[in-house]
C-alpha cells in the first residue's frame, strides 16, 4: 500500500514548474512530474552506460569497476566512447539527473507549501560535484583532470591529486572544510542526542519538554541555540562543509600549483618577524 | 515568497531570561544571571547563560585548561619567550610524544615526559566532562544519549593517544599536540601503513562523516522548510503528529520513496554521528597492530588491483 494514513489529503494537483498537469501523478510513493521523467531518463541511461563500459573492460568486481575520464590528449574535446567518451556522456547524465531531481524537489515543495531549503541545499552538493568534474577540468584545460567513476578508483584519484600538492592537509581551504565536516558531525550528535534524550527520558518519567532541552544545554555549556536555531546551525554547517570542499580543490591546479605547505610562506615572510632567529622557522 | 523562507530571525523579543527547569538540579551550582546577544538572536536563542558549574565541570575545565596552558607554555618555550616568534611559528610549534626508544616508559621532561603529563590532564578533562554530560541529563530526568554519543568521540581519542600506543608498545605512536605536526602525523600514518583509503573502517568513518553532513543538511533544511507549520517544535510533533511532520515526511516519501518519522530522523542522526568516531577508532586501532599495509590487505581481499 503506497499511501500513508494521512497521505490522501495532501495529494493535490498543481505546483508544477513544467508540463502543467501532464506528468502530475504518483507511482507508488514516488511523485513523478516532468522532472521525474527526466531524472529517470538520465539515471537509467547513465547506469546502463556504466554497465556497458565495465562490460567492455571485463571488470565485474564491484569494488574495481571504474569509468575513467579521457586522457590528456583529448583536452576539452569529445573522446571516443571507450577512451573517455562514456565518462563524458555519463557525466552529462549525472548532472541532468541531479538537476532534474532538485527541480522535482521544488515541485514537491510547492505541493506541500514548504520552503525551498532542501532543493537549495541539494544545489550546493550539485555545485560541489560540478566543480570537480566540469569547472576545474575546464579551467585546467582537460577532462582528464576530473575524477573516475569507481569506488576505489575515485579514492586513488583523491590520493594522487592530493599528493601532487604535497601534504594536502596544509591547504587552508581544506582545513576549513574539514573543520566544518567535524563540527557538523558534532552538532548532529548533540542535536540527535538531545531530542532522543528528551523523547526517551529516564524510566517512569514523563516525556521531557523543549524547556528541558534548553535547560540541559544551558547547564552543560551555558548556551542553548534553541529548537529552531539548531536547524539553521546544522544546515549552515553542512552546506559550508560541501562548499569549502569544492573551493579547496578548485584552487588546486588553477591558481595554486605548488606544494600547499609553501603557501604558508607568506605568513613567515611578513616583514615584522621574517628575520627573527629562534623558534621553528628562525 | 521571501518572507516564507525561514533563514534568520527578523524580530527578536526580549523578556526576563529563562532560568531553567529545576527538577533535581542543585541550584546552588547554577548561575544566577543571564545575558542577551542580538547577534546570536539572529540565528537562534539570544539568551546566554545561566551555566551549571558542579564539581565535575570544575575539574574538567581546570584540567582542560592545565592541558591547554601546558601546551601553550611549551610553545612559549620553543619560541624562546619571544612573542613575535610565538605568533610567527604558532602553527609550527609542537609538543611531541616521547621518542620510540622510551617505549612505554617515563622519559625526561623535555623528551616527552611533559607530553605524558599534559596528556594525563587531557584524559582527566575528557572523562570528567563525560560524567558531566551524564549527570546534567540525569538531574533533568532525561535519557543519556548525549553522554553515550560523547563516549564514542572519547573512544577515538583514547585509541589514538592511549590504547593503540600501549598495544604498539610505545608512546611515540601517539599524536603530537601541534597544528601542523598533527597534520604531518596524519599524513605519515597513511603513508606508513600503505594508504589508509584502503582501510575499510576508514572508509566507513568517512561515509558516516559525509553522511552526517548530508543528513544534517536534509534534516535542517526540511525542518526550516516546514517551520511555518511549527516543524521546529519537534518534541510536540513526536508526541502528537501535526501537519508539519506530515508534510516533512511526505516530502521525502514523494522524493525518494522513503521517509523517517519525527523521532526516527534523530535516531538516524545520532547513529550516523556516533559511527563516525566508532568506526574511525576501530580503523586506527587495527592499523599497525593487526594490519601493516592496507593496500596489500585490500589486494588479499579482492578490492585492490593486483597489478600495482
Amino acid at each position: 500500500m503506497a499511501l500513508l494514513s494521512f497521505e490522501r489529503k495532501y495529494r493535490v494537483p498543481g505546483g508544477t514548474l513544467v508540463g502543467g498537469n501532464l506528468f502530475d501523478f504518483w507511482v507508488g510513493p514516488f511523485y513523478v512530474g516532468f522532472f521525474g521523467v527526466t531524472t529517470f531518463f538520465f539515471a537509467a541511461l547513465g547506469t546502463i552506460l556504466i554497465f556497458y563500459g565495465t562490460a567492455m573492460e571485463g571488470v565485474w568486481n564491484p569494488w574495481l569497476i571504474s569509468i575513467d575520464p579521457p586522457s590528456i590528449e583529448y583536452g576539452l574535446g569529445a573522446a571516443p566512447l571507450l577512451q573517455g567518451g562514456l565518462w563524458q556522456i555519463i557525466t552529462i547524465c549525472a548532472i541532468g539527473a541531479f538537476v532534474s531531481w532538485a527541480l522535482r524537489e521544488v515541485e514537491i515543495c510547492n505541493k506541500l507549501g514548504m520552503g525551498y531549503h532542501v532543493p537549495f541545499a541539494f544545489g550546493v552538493a550539485i555545485f560541489a560535484y560540478v566543480t570537480l568534474v566540469v569547472i576545474r577540468p575546464i579551467l585546467m584545460g582537460g577532462w582528464t583532470y576530473a575524477f573516475p567513476y569507481g569506488i576505489f578508483s575515485h579514492l586513488d584519484w583523491v590520493s594522487n591529486t592530493g599528493y601532487q600538492y604535497g601534504n594536502f592537509h596544509y591547504n587552508p581551504l581544506h582545513m576549513i572544510a574539514i573543520i566544518f565536516f567535524f563540527t557538523t558531525a558534532l552538532a548532529l550528535a548533540l542535536h540527535g542526542g538531545l531530542i532522543l534524550s528528551a523523547a526517551n527520558p529516564e524510566k517512569g518519567r514523563e516525556m521531557r519538554t523543549p524547556d528541558h532541552e534548553d535547560t540541559m544545554f544551558r547547564d552543560l555549556i551555558g548556551y542553548s541555540v534553541g529548537t529552531l536555531g539548531i536547524h539553521r546551525v546544522g544546515l549552515l554547517l553542512a552546506l559550508n562543509a560541501g562548499f569549502w570542499s569544492a573551493m579547496c580543490i578548485l584552487v588546486s591546479g588553477t591558481i595554486w600549483f605548488d606544494q600547499w605547505i609553501s603557501w604558508w610562506d607568506w605568513w613567515l615572510n611578513l616583514p615584522w618577524w621574517a628575520g627573527i632567529p629562534g623558534g621553528v622557522n628562525g | 515568497m521571501a518572507e516564507y523562507q525561514n533563514i534568520f530571525t527578523q524580530v527578536q523579543v526580549r523578556a526576563a531570561p529563562e532560568m531553567g527547569m529545576v527538577e533535581s538540579v542543585d541550584l546552588s551550582n547554577r548561575g544566577r544571571g543571564a545575558g542577551f546577544s542580538t547577534l546570536l538572536g539572529w540565528l537562534g536563542n539570544a539568551q546566554l547563560g545561566p551555566i551549571y558549574l558542579g564539581a565535575f565541570g570544575t575539574i574538567s575545565l581546570a584540567s582542560g585548561m592545565i592541558w591547554f596552558f601546558m601546551i601553550g607554555g611549551w610553545f612559549w618555550d620553543q619560541a624562546g619567550y619571544n612573542p613575535a616568534v610565538f605568533m610567527r611559528d604558532l602553527f609550527w610549534l609542537s609538543l611531541d610524544p616521547p621518542a620510540p626508544e622510551y617505549g612505554l616508559g617515563f622519559p625526561p621532561m623535555r623528551e616527552g615526559g611533559y607530553w605524558l603529563i599534559a596528556s594525563f590532564f587531557f584524559l582527566i578533562s575528557l572523562c570528567t566532562w563525560w560524567v558531566r554530560t551524564y549527570l546534567r541529563a540525569a538531574a533533568l530526568g532525561m535519557g543519556k544519549h548525549i553522554a553515550w554519543a560523547f563516549a564514542s568521540a572519547i573512544w577515538l581519542v583514547l585509541v589514538l593517544g592511549l590504547i593503540r600506543p600501549i598495544l604498539m608498545g610505545s608512546w611515540s605512536e601517539a599524536v603530537p599536540y601541534g597544528i601542523f605536526t598533527h597534520l604531518d602525523w596524519t599524513n605519515l600514518f597513511s603513508l606508513t601503513y600503505g594508504n589508509l583509503f584502503y582501510n575499510p573502517f576508514h572508509a566507513l568513518s568517512i561515509v558516516f562523516l559525509y553522511g552526517s553532513a548530508l543528513l544534517f543538511a536534509m534534516h535542517g533544511a526540511t525542518i526550516l522548510a516546514v517551520s511555518r507549520f511549527g516543524g521546529d517544535r519537534e518534541l510536540e510533533q513526536i508526541a502528537d503528529r501535526g501537519t508539519a511532520s506530515e508534510r516533512a515526511a511526505l516530502f521525502w516519501r514523494w522524493t525518494m520513496g522513503f521517509n523517517a518519522t519525527m523521532e526516527g530522523i534523530h535516531r538516524w542522526a545520532w547513529w550516523f554521528a556516533v559511527l563516525v568516531t566508532l568506526t574511525g577508532g576501530i580503523g586506527i586501532l587495527l592499523t599497525g597492530t593487526v594490519v601493516d599495509n592496507w593496500f596489500v590487505w585490500a589486494q588479499d581481499h579482492g578490492y585492490a588491483p593486483l597489478d600495482q
